[in-house]
């Protein structure tokens, strides 16, 4: 275990030495991912004439949050194993006596790093424009919230890499991620707080991963009552289903790894 | 006891087929169609600890294929592998710790940062201590005369330069399997020449094994007493080097100096004539007819200089993979 942490930590200081070099490239993608501020500003619209439950603070405050949880949780891990496998340089990594696995998720903890002294600028830029959104979420919250953006951010990760398997049979595993990213787009409160779905589909959302993914945290955070025990548990269960498939798939698909392609 | 071992390797794999054209890619879409090809049959050899063994063949005749088998990269279709001990496939660490692989077209190095970066990844993975870390880049790039090149992004340094940052990677670890495919690829001579004797140093001071494949038969003369030659996928030769030209080459080559200019027409009776330039010329000669040709080419022409040798090793190699049935 020891061993592990040690490899860990090295995997994340080079993998963020070498986000360092893309640090100009981190900022244009921080900034093309505006959409929840794009989404702020009709919602904002829309509850002027009081009738949504939320106020335009508390949309404003709501859209911040789920852009900062967004950033934070961004996973793309099925592109870099997609390409990994169709051009034969997962070769290398298959060939150092520590699970591939782990690279990958270093590189994205690097690159969580590496941005966020831009999320924080943007923050800074976003409450000096509208200061009226200000606020603070208290200590216990911040803490939780944290502890639900790390669980999300495992849940996300282990998610599209299972999915990441299938490059193992087909060149183009991540449309399957293009498809999964439709229901997370409208169930994880991305669109819209969860609040303003029909009870029945927010009942059937409950049981599903993608609520802990951005809406838990972000409503913990704006200081909302939360059931985090049933959200960490159905992500519990989540991330162990998909470790599980993960486990079965990679097994199986390095028995069909050529080293040049699906 | 052999460090290496491969009973009957094979390698099969299924490649889609797909017409050009829209019809092509309709049918493609609709039902898709494969085709077995077998790129490794029935591969037996033993390899003994600190040998040096070139591995031979045409583009597609399973060498690297082999080798992907031999790391546990692939998994074998049928037969068996074993190195140093371990089923290669089932990627154990102990087996990992004790092997490396070479890729002249594939490299571990990353490419934005400099070589050290790389070098520290692989310091951690193989639990290589700090200073013994150290100790072994400075000894490694001292043997390969790389200096301060490890400091500059990878990027930026020559291919020759990269090639032998790679190996410094790949050996860190000092693993005693070296499984080389292609290591001097694309490198210029000076750069082929100094890889060449860096391997064959790594193998004097750690009796390290290398199973190595190239297309620059230098390397293999330089580096390898024993070669293992495939074709189509099937070993169809184990043995020395100058065990090729015995079996393979039953044919010498004729060097000739004549008083007049070489005619290739009057010179294609005595054999195949590979080359004619002003009053040498250059014939192959089946071994068998050897006497009476040049016996007949002393009476038929001013000779001037004779001289008789093997066929370079190249050009016996090269007829065999251009034969139909080789073996």
């Amino acid at each position: 275990m020891r061993h592990l942490l040690h490899v860990l930590r090295v995997y994340t200081a080079v993998s963020y030495a070498d986000m360092m070099e893309y640090r100009a490239e981190i900022l244009l993608w921080i900034l093309s991912s505006i959409m929840p501020f794009v989404l702020m500003g009709v919602w904002m619209q829309a509850s002027l004439n009081g009738t949504l439950g939320m106020g335009p603070t508390d949309f404003a405050r709501y859209f911040l949050c789920v852009f900062m949880i967004r950033q934070l949780t961004l996973v793309w891990v099925i592109y870099d194993v997609e390409n990994h496998v169709v051009q034969g340089t997962l070769s290398p990594r298959l060939l150092h006596p520590v699970d591939p696995f782990w690279r990958f998720f270093c590189d994205h903890l690097a690159e969580r790093l590496a941005r966020m002294p831009f999320l924080a600028l943007v923050t800074g830029v976003f409450f000096a424009l509208y200061p009226a959104s200000w606020w603070w979420p208290g200590l216990r919250s911040v803490l939780l919230a944290t502890l639900c953006l790390v669980v999300a951010f495992l849940l996300r990760f282990i998610m599209q890499y299972a999915f990441a398997m299938v490059a193992f049979w087909s060149e183009r595993a991540n449309a399957i991620e293009d498809l999964w990213f439709f229901a997370y787009l409208f169930l994880s409160g991305y669109l819209a707080p969860m609040t303003l779905f029909p009870e029945g589909v927010r009942r059937l959302a409950e049981w599903t991963p993608f609520p802990y993914l951005i809406y838990m945290p972000t409503r913990i955070l704006m200081g909302q009552p939360t059931d985090v025990v049933h959200g960490l548990a159905v992500s519990a269960v989540w991330a162990g289903a998909f470790f599980i498939i993960y486990r079965v798939l990679w097994r199986a698909g390095l028995r069909r790894y050529s080293g040049m392609g699906a | 006891m052999p460090i290496i071992e491969t009973t009957q390797l094979t390698k099969t794999f299924r490649v889609p087929q797909k017409d050009s054209g829209l019809w092509g890619t309709l049918r493609h879409f609709a039902r898709r169609r494969y085709r077995l090809v077998t790129a490794v049959r029935g591969v037996s050899f033993a390899i003994e600890p600190g040998e040096v063994v070139g591995f031979l063949g045409p583009n597609g005749a399973g060498k690297t294929t082999t080798l992907k088998m031999l790391t546990g990269l692939i998994c074998p279709s049928t037969g068996q592998a074993r190195v140093a001990g371990y089923d290669p496939f089932r990627r154990e660490p102990a087996f990992l710790r004790r092997i490396t692989m070479v890729m002249g077209q594939k490299q571990q190095l990353i490419w934005d940062l400099p070589a050290l970066d790389s070098l520290r990844i692989n310091g951690a993975v193989y639990r290589i201590p700090d200073e013994e870390c150290q100790r072994r880049i400075g000894e490694l790039s001292e043997m390969l005369a790389l200096g301060d090149h490890l400091r500059q992004p990878v990027r930026k340094l020559s291919l020759g330069e990269r090639m032998k940052a790679e190996l410094m990677a790949a050996l860190l670890h000092r693993p005693d399997v070296l499984f080389l495919d292609e290591p001097t690829l694309g490198l210029d001579v000076n750069a082929q020449a100094s890889v060449r004797e860096f391997l064959r140093e790594y193998n004097r001071r750690y009796r390290a094994t290398l199973l190595l494949t190239s297309h620059y038969m230098a390397d293999i003369t330089a580096l390898c007493p024993r070669v293992l030659i495939v074709h189509e996928g099937a070993l169809i030769y184990d043995g020395t080097l100058d065990g090729i030209v015995r079996r393979f080459a039953p044919f010498r080559e004729v060097r000739l100096e004549l008083a007049q200019p070489a005619v290739r027409e009057c010179l294609g009776a005595y054999g195949d004539v590979v080359s004619v330039e002003g009053q040498a010329a250059r014939l192959i000669v089946d071994r068998e007819r050897l006497t009476g040709t040049v016996a007949q080419l002393l009476s038929d022409f001013e000779v001037l200089d004779l001289t008789i040798n093997d066929p370079p090793i190249e050009e016996t190699i090269g007829r065999i993979f251009a034969r139909k049935d080789p073996a």
